[in-house]
C-alpha cells in the first residue's frame, strides 16, 4: 500500500509550475477457476498493475496510462499525458477536485483471500457443480461452475493535496446450467458473492440456477398485448441502473438526459425514492472515496417521485455552479474520472413480493431481459428489451413465456410504477434490486 | 517483445513438471484516442499495455498465468505459476525447437498512426463537429471520437510454433443528438478498419458526421415502432449483426462441445434456406476483424459455416480442435495477454443473393425496413436473440415510409434462418463492432446484402 502511495508521490514530485497532476496506481491479484464434469477446466492465477496520470495545465487536460509500476515507464507516461494536454480545448472548469472537508467513512472491505489454499477454492467450485446438478433431475448439463476471487489495492494522490488508499477483496462463485424436458432446452445461472470465500452461499447459487432454467421449460411466445409487468429484483436492478445513468451531471450538462431541466418536478410515481449511497458497506460497490479522491456520500436523487438532485464530479459541479456530490467514477486506471452513481437503490416498499403479484390480474413477471445495451436509449428514453418470464393470471404465476419484448419509455415507466415490494437484494452490480410492478407496458410477441 | 531463445526457454520452464502443451503469448499494445464532445477537445489519451500470458495444458486442465514483467525471471515465474495451476505431474525436461510460421498480413499499413501528428487527429474531430452542426439547427450536441491501436503479438508453443503479427487499427465515430418538439433523438456512424491513418484517404470525416446528424434529425419525426410479428427487411451491411447473433455464436465449437448451442450435432443438416451461405473470414482485407494470425498463432482463414443452407462446419480454437483430432480454424482469440483464448468470430458475412434490393422492398406489403442495426445479444442455449434497430422505417405497400423510434427486434436463430426468403445482390460490410463473450471483447466485422426475414417480432409500442 505505502509502495503504491510512494510511487504516486514520486510522480507528483515531477509536477511543473502551474501544472495540476493526479495519479492513480493500482495493483491486484486474481484467481479464477472453472470446473467441468468434476475436473478443473482452467485455473488462472495472476497479478496485474497499472497507473493512470491526468495532467491539467493552462486549463487543458490530458491523460495517459500504462500497465506497469516501473518508474521509468511512469515518467514516459507523464510526458505523454503532458503532450496530450497541449491539444485539449481550454476550459475554465477543468481542474482537480479540491478537498471539501467531508471525511470519508471507514469501510472494512478487505479479507485476505490469498491466505486460503487454492485447493479449497477448487473444492468450492466442484461442490457448486455437484449441487447444481443434483438440484433437479431435469438439469442435464452444468455448462460451467466458476470460482473467482480478487484482491486489489490502490493509491490516489493529487497536487491539490488529496491522498487516499483503498484495499478490498471480492469472492464469488457462479454456475450456469442447462435443463431439458421433452424437446425444450432452457438455461439458467446462479451466483453468490461476498468479500471472502466463507461468505458464499453455494446452495443458493445452485438453487437459483436450477430455478431460472427449469421455470422456463416449455416457454412459448405469447401474443402481443399491453399489460402490467413485474420486474424480478435482478431485472429491476438493471432498470434502476439505467435510470440512475440519466441523472449523471455530465449527461445533463451536455443535453443528453431526458430529465435535464426537471429538478424539483415530479418525474416518477410517489412510491419512488431513489438514493445513491456508496458508504453503505452492504453494497459490493461500496467505496469510501470517489474517483477524484473525495469522500463518497449518501445522495438523495428522487424523493417520493420528485427529482431532487443530479450527481456531479468536480468538473460538472463547477460547470453547473454547484458542489461535487462525490460521484466521480472511473473504470480502473485507464480512464479519466467520469460521473455516475455507484450504489443506487430504489427504497423498498411495504408489501411482500407475493402480495404484489397477488394484486395483478393480468401481467408478466419478467425474470430475464436481453439487449438492454441495444434497445434502450438513455437520451431519448426509448425503452425496448427482449424478455422472458412467467405470465401472471388472477394474482398467480402461470405459464412460462419467451421470445417477447417489453417496451415503453423510461419517462413513462417511472410514472407508471404501481408497487414496490420489500425484498431488496444486494447484487453484483452498482444498483440493488427490488421486485416492482409497472403498468401499461407493451409486450410484443406473435 | 521477447527473442526466440527466451520464448523457447519459457516453454521449457512451463513444462518442467510435465504437461501436454505449453504456450507463451506476448503482447505489446499501444493505443491512443482523442475525444471531442460539447464543442471541446476534451481529452487525448495514450495507453500502453505490455505483458505475456502463459498456459500449460495437462489432460483436460488448463493452467494460466500472466505477467507484465517480460524479463527472463518474470516469464519463468509466470510459467511456473501456470504449470502449478495445471497441477502437472511427472516432470522431466522438454526441449522445444521453434520454427517461424508467420502468415501474410490481411492488408499493408501505409501510414502508421503513431507517425501522424496529434494535431492532425484533433483537426479531424473539429471538422466532424462542424460538419454535423451544419446539417441543421436541430443538432443540439455532437461527440466525435478518433482512436488507433497497434497490437504486436508473438505466440510460441510446445509444438514448435513461433509466429508474430502486427495489428494496426484506426477508428472514427460520430454521435449526434437532435432536439425537436417531441424530445431528443440520437444518430451514430462509425468507420473502422485494420489499416493505418490512410483510413482517412478513403473516408471523409465530414461525411461520417453528416450521416450521424441526418440519422438523428430523421428520427425527430419518428413514430413509435410497431409491436408484433411481421416481415423485416434489413439493409445492406446491417444484417451482419443478425447472423452474428442468430447463428454465429451458436457455431462456436466451445459452446457446441458443451451442448450449450442449439446447433450442436446438426453438422450436415439443412439449417437455413438455400439462399444462405455464411462465411467467417479472418483474412478479409482491412476489415475490423482481420488479422494475419489468431491469438494462438494459427493463420487466419476463410471458413464456410453454412453453404446453401447446409451447416458445413463450426469454428474452432486449438484446444477444441485437438480434442476432435482436426486443425484449428484460426478462430482462437483473446482480448489481451491477461485472458485465455477461446473460439471467436472474425468477419462474419452472408454472400450475395439473386435479388435486387428494390424488388425486396417492393415485394413487402407491410413490414419494417432496418437501415442500421445496433448491438445484439443471444442466448445460444435457446437460440433466442435480440438486436437493436438504430435507424428503421415502416414499409407500407412496398414502399419505405415513416421513420421509427428505436427498439429491439427479437427472434429465434434456427427459426429465423429458415425464414430468409429474399437476398439482395448489394453486399456491404457493416460498422466495426466489439463482440463480447465470457467477459472478453474482441474486434469483429460483419456484412450482408439486403435481405428479408418473413417474420420477426418487432418490439415497439404501436399496435
Amino acid at each position: 500500500m505505502t509502495e503504491l502511495l510512494d510511487l504516486a508521490d514520486r510522480v507528483l514530485a515531477l509536477a511543473q509550475d502551474g501544472e495540476q497532476l493526479e495519479v492513480v496506481a493500482v495493483k491486484g491479484t486474481d484467481t479464477e477457476i472453472r470446473v467441468y464434469e468434476g475436473d478443473i477446466e482452467s485455473l488462472t492465477s495472476s497479478e496485474s498493475q497499472g497507473v493512470g496520470i491526468r495532467v491539467i495545465a493552462d486549463q487543458r487536460q490530458g491523460f495517459a496510462y500504462c500497465g506497469s509500476l516501473d518508474f521509468d515507464v511512469l515518467t514516459e507516461t507523464l510526458t505523454e499525458a503532458r503532450d496530450n494536454a497541449s491539444f485539449g480545448t481550454e476550459d475554465e472548469f477543468l481542474g482537480l477536485a479540491e478537498p471539501d472537508g467531508v471525511k470519508p467513512v471507514e469501510l472494512d472491505l478487505f479479507r485476505d483471500v490469498n491466505a486460503v489454499e487454492t485447493t479449497a477454492k477448487i473444492d468450492l467450485a466442484l461442490e457448486l457443480e455437484k449441487a447444481a446438478k443434483a438440484r433437479d433431475p431435469r438439469i442435464s448439463i452444468v455448462e460451467s461452475a466458476d470460482y473467482y476471487d480478487g484482491f486489489g489495492e490502490s493509491a490516489f494522490a493529487t497536487t491539490a493535496g488529496i491522498r487516499s488508499t483503498t484495499k478490498e477483496s471480492t469472492a464469488y462463485v457462479s454456475v450456469s446450467v442447462i435443463a431439458n424436458e421433452g424437446d425444450d432446452t432452457q438455461d439458467g445461472f446462479g451466483y453468490a458473492i461476498g468479500r471472502e470465500l466463507s461468505e458464499l452461499d453455494i446452495d443458493k447459487a445452485a438453487a437459483d440456477a436450477a430455478k431460472r432454467a427449469t421455470q422456463l421449460l416449455g416457454a412459448k411466445q405469447a401474443p402481443s398485448e399491453r399489460l402490467t409487468v413485474v420486474l424480478d429484483p435482478y431485472v429491476a436492478a438493471q432498470f434502476t441502473g439505467i435510470i440512475a445513468g440519466t441523472l449523471s451531471g455530465e449527461r445533463v450538462l451536455k443535453g443528453r438526459s431526458p430529465f435535464a431541466d426537471r429538478l424539483g418536478e415530479m418525474v416518477a410515481d410517489t412510491k419512488i425514492t431513489l438514493v445513491d449511497d456508496p458508504t453503505d458497506p452492504r453494497a459490493l460497490t461500496a467505496s469510501a472515496t470517489d474517483g477524484e479522491g473525495l469522500a463518497t456520500r449518501r445522495n438523495l436523487l428522487i424523493d417520493a417521485g420528485e427529482l431532487k438532485s443530479f450527481v456531479h464530479n468536480s468538473y460538472t459541479a463547477r460547470r453547473a455552479g454547484t458542489a461535487s456530490t462525490g460521484s466521480a467514477v472511473r473504470g480502473g486506471f485507464k480512464s479519466t474520472p467520469g460521473v455516475g452513481t455507484r450504489a443506487v437503490s430504489i427504497q423498498p416498499g411495504e408489501i411482500s413480493r407475493e402480495d404484489l403479484i397477488a394484486g395483478i390480474d393480468n401481467g408478466l413477471l419478467v425474470t430475464s431481459v436481453s439487449g438492454l445495451h441495444s434497445g434502450v436509449n438513455p437520451t431519448s428514453g426509448d425503452f425496448s428489451t427482449g424478455a422472458s418470464g412467467l405470465r401472471i393470471r388472477n394474482g398467480e404465476l402461470a405459464e412460462p413465456i419467451r421470445e417477447v419484448t417489453i417496451a415503453s419509455t423510461l419517462q413513462r415507466m417511472m410514472l407508471d410504477v404501481m408497487a414496490i415490494a420489500d425484498d431488496t437484494e444486494w447484487l453484483p452490480m452498482s444498483a440493488t434490486g427490488v421486485t416492482m410492478s409497472i403498468a401499461d407496458v407493451t409486450m410484443s410477441g406473435s | 517483445m521477447i527473442d526466440e531463445a527466451l520464448a523457447a526457454k519459457t516453454i521449457s520452464t512451463a513444462l518442467e513438471t510435465g504437461g501436454d502443451f505449453a504456450e507463451v503469448f506476448v503482447e505489446d499494445k499501444r493505443s491512443s484516442s482523442a475525444v471531442l464532445d460539447d464543442g471541446k477537445i476534451e481529452e487525448l489519451t495514450s495507453g500502453r499495455d505490455r505483458g505475456a500470458g502463459i498456459r500449460v495444458v495437462v489432460g483436460d486442465t488448463t493452467g494460466f498465468a500472466h505477467t507484465a514483467d517480460l524479463s527472463e525471471s518474470g516469464l519463468a515465474e509466470a510459467a511456473r505459476a501456470a504449470a502449478s495451476a495445471a497441477r502437472g505431474g511427472g516432470g522431466g525436461t522438454n526441449e522445444v525447437e521453434l520454427t517461424r510460421q508467420d502468415a501474410p498480413r490481411p492488408s499493408e499499413i501505409a501510414v502508421y498512426p503513431s507517425d501522424v501528428p496529434k494535431v492532425t487527429k484533433v483537426e479531424l474531430l473539429k471538422k466532424a463537429d462542424e460538419a454535423a452542426r451544419e446539417v441543421g439547427a436541430a443538432i443540439s450536441q455532437v461527440s466525435a471520437r478518433y482512436g488507433d491501436s497497434r497490437r504486436q503479438i508473438l505466440v510460441a508453443n510446445s509444438n514448435g510454433l513461433l509466429a508474430s503479427d502486427d495489428q494496426v487499427k484506426t477508428l472514427f465515430s460520430v454521435g449526434c443528438v437532435a432536439m425537436g418538439d417531441t424530445g431528443m433523438q440520437t444518430g451514430r456512424e462509425s468507420v473502422g478498419h485494420t489499416i493505418g491513418f490512410e483510413l482517412f484517404d478513403q473516408y471523409d470525416v465530414a461525411e461520417i458526421a453528416r450521416k450521424a446528424a441526418n440519422r438523428a434529425i430523421t428520427k425527430l419525426d419518428a413514430v413509435a415502432a410497431p409491436s408484433g410479428s411481421m416481415p423485416v427487411v434489413v439493409g445492406p451491411g446491417g444484417g451482419g449483426v443478425l447472423f452474428h447473433e442468430a447463428c454465429g455464436h451458436g457455431l462456436e465449437a466451445d459452446l457446441v462441445a458443451k451442448s450449450a448451442s442449439v446447433f450442436a450435432g446438426r453438422k450436415g443438416e439443412k439449417v437455413a434456406t438455400d439462399l444462405v451461405t455464411l462465411i467467417d473470414d479472418g483474412t478479409m482485407s482491412a476489415e475490423w476483424g482481420a488479422f494475419a494470425i489468431d491469438d494462438e498463432g494459427r493463420p487466419a482463414q476463410a471458413n464456410t459455416l453454412i453453404e446453401e443452407g447446409v451447416l458445413t462446419d463450426y469454428m474452432w480454437d486449438h484446444l477444441r480442435a485437438v480434442k476432435e483430432g482436426r486443425p484449428s480454424s484460426g478462430n482462437g482469440r483473446r482480448q489481451s495477454y491477461q485472458h485465455l483464448p477461446m473460439v471467436r468470430m472474425t468477419n462474419t458475412y452472408i454472400a450475395n443473393g439473386p435479388d435486387k434490393p428494390e424488388d425486396i422492398i417492393a415485394a413487402t406489403e407491410k413490414g419494417v425496413y432496418v437501415a442500421q442495426l445496433g448491438g445484439g445479444q443471444v442466448n445460444t442455449t435457446t437460440g433466442d436473440f435480440v438486436f437493436g434497430m438504430l435507424e428503421a422505417y415502416l414499409i407500407e405497400d412496398g414502399k419505405i415510409t415513416s421513420p421509427l423510434r428505436e427498439g429491439n427486434l427479437i427472434g429465434n436463430g434456427p427459426e429465423v434462418l429458415t425464414r430468409i426468403d429474399m437476398l439482395g445482390d448489394d453486399f456491404a460490410m457493416g460498422s466495426p463492432g466489439t463482440c463480447g463473450k465470457d467477459g472478453q471483447g474482441v474486434p469483429v466485422g460483419d456484412g450482408t446484402p439486403t435481405l428479408r426475414v418473413t417474420a420477426l417480432t418487432v418490439g415497439g409500442t404501436a399496435a
